[in-house]
């Protein structure tokens, strides 16, 4: 028991249950896994070149698909290269192949070799040749290797994750920020709506629709941002000059947010924008990873960065921790708070600005019910909601914990129904952590 | 023994970290009586009452109800007893009615529902009987505090309480209201009641109480009987110690007015306060907790902003809005308390200390750890604070080694004023020395110090010269000699006499 103390009672505890969790759905996600496309082509050239000793007549079949016709290009190269005699490509189904043995065998030529992908192994038409042609029993066939790998852990699976959890855990920066100085913030959710509305309609009436340029469409979203920022300094000043709790000040701000949404879209869908529209939202320029994530984490190492090392930072821990002592050492609170509200609703901005970008519209029904979840990845991820403790990249952990749950659920084919009850248990269980942690572990008062 | 005492107290020992708040102490109440218990701040008497009501536990000793031992472990069960502590700060719930208050928790209920028409009855029963003219369905929130007060009263006695323990009930109540109480008194003390009766105003002992014991330090060091209740006697005794070595003395020169407060009005807190703070000189301020030399110190911090007056420095005016003004110009204050207010206890002890020092610790608003670091580690040598690491969080220091963080965040600022609020409460022997010894240093190094203080010994040890103020306002201006006495002092904090401020 207590090894468990222990990891809980660090900064990031939770990165431990991120890796079970992780472990957990690697190993019900455990299946066979069928190469594709040219990585295949490479595995079975390499398996070709150690079985012969030298080149020989080939014959390769791949299916009709873009990954099929990768496959036999890249092993029709290949072989080529190092000297062997394609006999034939079959592209397609059990039609094709038969076809192209047939041509092999009708012109009294002889094969050494059928390279084909998987699914070809078990059609009907081989087992017909062999019954029938007693050439085709000299002939090898050979496929790429399988390999038993899960289906969680693939990289698209993993890239998924995190380009679903994009949005909420930017948002969830801003959020963190906000619990740490012993406030909330409810308006987020509907900050998302009212940007994503916000950037597209002034990308429609001020930029020219689908013919706005670059620079239109970073204006719509720059006004957007700002226009968000500006709500969290609103409420922000609400709670820092006139004492208004922030549960209160926020809950408020959205309401008027999505209001504000519904008003400027008329209740529909904004969609007139140009295609590139979704760079942000879909595009992956750096290495496959999408550009939100990566969007992502830059803010994430920013908000580290200022947290731990600048005066901001530190002031904010302080004004959470003690406004009072805060004060009295000359730290101005004030000033922290509409900041730290501020960046909130810029943060909010922005995911709203991300999420048009992913749907290519904006629609104040974006970010329904998001505040609740990125309130419970900053609550995962280890910030106290009595202010003063908390760490940017607990939040994080915290937000991918939800993602990975979501996503582990998702692939082992649990209702969505059921994933609601979960997450809310593992909100309940890390709450009951942190209030275990601050008693020291006691289970009374 | 002869007869049964209504309420006994036995050898209770109390200790918390670092402070021996009870030592041994006895405490007897006979039925139909007034005892008053009496002493200085700090002396044990809140500590005693709390475990008179079961809000602390003694750590030895018995305590009888009755002539039964009585093992409690929250309030609720002292009550049950028949023991209640009515408080400064009333225990009300400011949403509910008068009725609703007294009945809160012991409803007259069936199945859950109240009968209203037996609470009214009772309520208006209880309230006639201790002379209350109060509406039942008045909110609490309504009432004068007077009115408050015998709401609490009537609280206990509808929860048949033989014992009635107020702490300090006449501080705020007007002079009539005060003499009602005194009827009040009389007539529960008729019925039978035992009252234990907190204050520090000694007129209203001669009144009300049949006999009074006195504690200091958290020791029990006298008992008088009614008829030897006398002003000069119980002063002395409130008092008593001797003045021994432990403070460190120093000559002194103080130099040219630095600081210079005229006429500063906050509210009910502070009336018309004028005060000059001198280079090189500790100019402390004393009198009674509630006195308002907190909030008189903190107009000058900037803390509150004054209704009126004028802060100079150097013969500058200053206009202070906020703590970080007063910072900018060299003035600064050691929080009376330091956990809520002078440290964030969260936050490392590196932390606290870098708070207000940031700008010299930074660049553009980065932090630079290393210098913060140097110098920290400079001042843990220096002033000798004993922590494990930097990182160690501030609340897990004893009193003395915060207040030295605390001291280290300021020393480093390189103030010109340095405002101490009761420097050595909760801070162990040992400590307090060093406390002292820096205190005289700064002194010495020109700099301007105020310390306020409730313990006239301290004040007597360190200052040169002694504001008394009580009630918001200053009684008297000492220049500190051998010709002033500690009992000078608490006659002027008291009210027993007034100094023509000069």
């Amino acid at each position: 028991m207590k090894w468990i103390k222990t990891i809980f009672s660090s900064d990031y505890g939770m990165l431990g249950v991120l890796v079970l969790l992780c472990a957990f759905f690697s190993w019900i996600t455990f299946e066979d896994q069928q190469p594709e496309g040219e990585g295949a082509a490479e595995a079975l050239y390499q398996a070709i070149s150690k079985g012969f000793e030298k080149p020989g007549r080939v014959l390769i079949a791949g299916r009709k698909s873009d990954s099929g016709r990768a496959f036999t290009n890249q092993l029709n190269e290949l072989l080529s290269g190092d000297g062997w005699q394609i006999m034939g490509i079959a592209q397609g189904g059990p039609p094709e192949l038969g076809a192209a043995l047939r041509g092999v065998f009708d012109q009294n030529g002889s094969l050494d070799l059928l390279a084909c992908e998987k699914s070809f192994v078990q059609m009907a038409v081989l087992d017909n040749f062999k019954k029938f042609q007693p050439r085709m029993k000299e002939v090898k066939v050979m496929v790429p290797a399988s390999s038993s790998w899960p289906n969680f852990l693939k990289s698209s699976n993993l890239l998924n994750i995190a380009n679903q959890i994009a949005v909420i855990a930017i948002l969830a920066i801003g959020m963190t920020l906000v619990i740490i100085t012993a406030g909330i913030d409810l308006s987020v959710g509907s900050l998302i709506a009212f940007s994503a509305v916000l950037a597209t309609w002034v990308i429609r009436e001020w930029f020219g629709a689908d013919e706005a340029t670059m620079g239109g469409m970073i204006a719509g979203c720059g006004v957007a941002i700002l226009a968000c920022s500006g709500l969290g300094l609103f409420s922000g000043s609400m709670i820092a000059y006139f004492g208004v709790p922030p549960f209160v000040a926020t809950l408020g701000m959205m309401m008027v947010g999505s209001g504000c949404a519904y008003m400027l879209s008329g209740g529909l869908s904004i969609y007139q924008l140009p295609n590139s529209f979704d760079w942000l939202g879909r595009g992956d320029d750096w290495g496959g990873i999408p550009n939100a994530v990566v969007l992502m984490v830059v803010l994430y190492v920013i908000a580290h960065t200022i947290m731990s090392r600048t005066t901001v930072g530190r002031y904010i821990y302080a004004v959470g921790g003690n406004p009072e002592a805060a004060r009295l050492s000359g730290v101005p609170v004030k000033k922290i708070l509409l900041g730290v509200y501020a960046s909130c609703g810029a943060l909010a901005g922005l995911g709203g600005v991300i999420m048009a970008s992913q749907f290519k519209s904006g629609d104040p029904k974006y970010g329904l019910m998001y505040e609740l979840y990125v309130i419970a990845a900053v609550v995962v991820g280890g910030t106290s909601l009595s202010g003063g403790r908390g760490k940017v990249f607990g939040t994080l952990i915290g937000a991918f914990i939800i993602a990975v749950i979501q996503n582990g659920m998702n692939l082992t084919g649990v209702q969505s129904y059921t994933q609601k009850v979960v997450l809310g248990v593992v909100l309940l269980v890390a709450v009951l952590l942190d209030m275990l942690k601050k008693r020291g572990w006691k289970l009374s008062l | 023994m002869a007869e049964t005492k209504l309420l006994e107290l036995k050898g209770i020992d109390k200790r918390f970290p670092g402070v021996h708040a009870l030592k041994s102490v006895d405490f007897e109440l006979g039925e139909g009586e007034c005892v008053a218990l009496l002493g200085e701040n700090g002396a044990g008497k809140s500590t005693l009452i709390k475990v008179m009501g079961g809000a602390h536990q003694a750590d030895s000793g018995t305590l009888l109800v009755n002539g039964r031992e009585q093992n409690w472990t929250k309030p609720t069960d002292a009550l049950e007893a028949g023991v209640a502590i009515i408080y400064q700060e009333f225990n009300l719930v400011p949403g509910l009615s008068a009725a609703e208050n007294v009945f809160l928790g012991i409803e007259p209920k069936d199945f859950g529902w109240v009968r209203r028409g037996e609470e009214k009855e009772r309520v208006k029963e209880v309230f006639e009987r201790i002379g209350a003219e109060i509406n039942p369905r008045t909110l609490c929130d309504d009432l004068t505090v007077a009115e408050k007060q015998l709401v609490e009263i009537a609280k206990a006695l509808v929860r048949d309480a033989r014992i009635l323990v107020m702490d300090e009930p006449s501080a705020v109540l007007t002079k009539k209201e005060v003499e009602q109480l005194y009827l009040l008194i009389d007539d529960l003390k008729e019925k039978g009641i035992g009252i234990v009766y907190v204050s520090h105003r000694l007129e209203e002992i001669e009144r009300v109480a049949d006999r009074a014991i006195v504690m200091r330090d958290g020791a029990r060091v006298g008992h008088l009987s009614r008829e030897e209740l006398d002003r000069s006697k119980i002063i002395e005794m409130m008092v008593g110690r001797k003045l021994e070595n432990e403070f460190p003395q120093e000559v002194r020169e103080p130099g040219e007015v630095r600081l210079r407060a005229k006429n500063l009005s906050f509210g009910q807190k502070v009336k018309n306060v004028s005060l000059d703070v001198r280079a090189g000189e500790i100019l402390a301020i004393t009198g009674l907790v509630g006195a308002g030399r907190t909030e008189t110190v903190r107009l000058l911090f900037g803390a509150d902003i004054p209704d009126e007056g004028v802060i100079e420095l150097d013969g500058q005016k200053l206009t202070l809005r906020k703590p970080s003004d007063a910072i900018e110009v060299g003035i600064c204050l050691l929080t009376e308390d330091r956990k809520d207010q002078g440290l964030v206890l969260g936050l490392s002890i590196l932390e606290n200390f870098g708070l207000p020092n940031l700008n010299k610790f930074s660049n553009n608003g980065w932090i630079d750890r290393s210098a913060e670091t140097r110098s920290f580690t400079s001042y843990v040598e220096k002033l000798q604070i004993k922590i494990s690491g930097h990182q160690q969080l501030a609340s897990q220091l004893s009193g003395g080694n915060q207040q030295k963080v605390v001291l280290a965040k300021w020393l480093e600022r390189n103030a010109e004023i340095l405002i101490f609020d009761e420097p050595t409460r909760g801070i162990d022997v040992g400590a307090k020395f060093e406390i002292y010894q820096w205190m005289n240093q700064l002194a010495q190094a020109g700099k301007g110090i105020v310390m306020i203080s409730s313990e006239l010994p301290e004040v007597l040890g360190m200052s040169d010269r002694i504001l008394v103020m009580k009630e918001g306002e200053l009684m008297g201006e000492l220049t500190n000699g051998p010709e002033i006495t500690q009992e000078m002092l608490m006659s002027l904090a008291i009210g027993e006499t007034k100094k023509q401020v000069a």
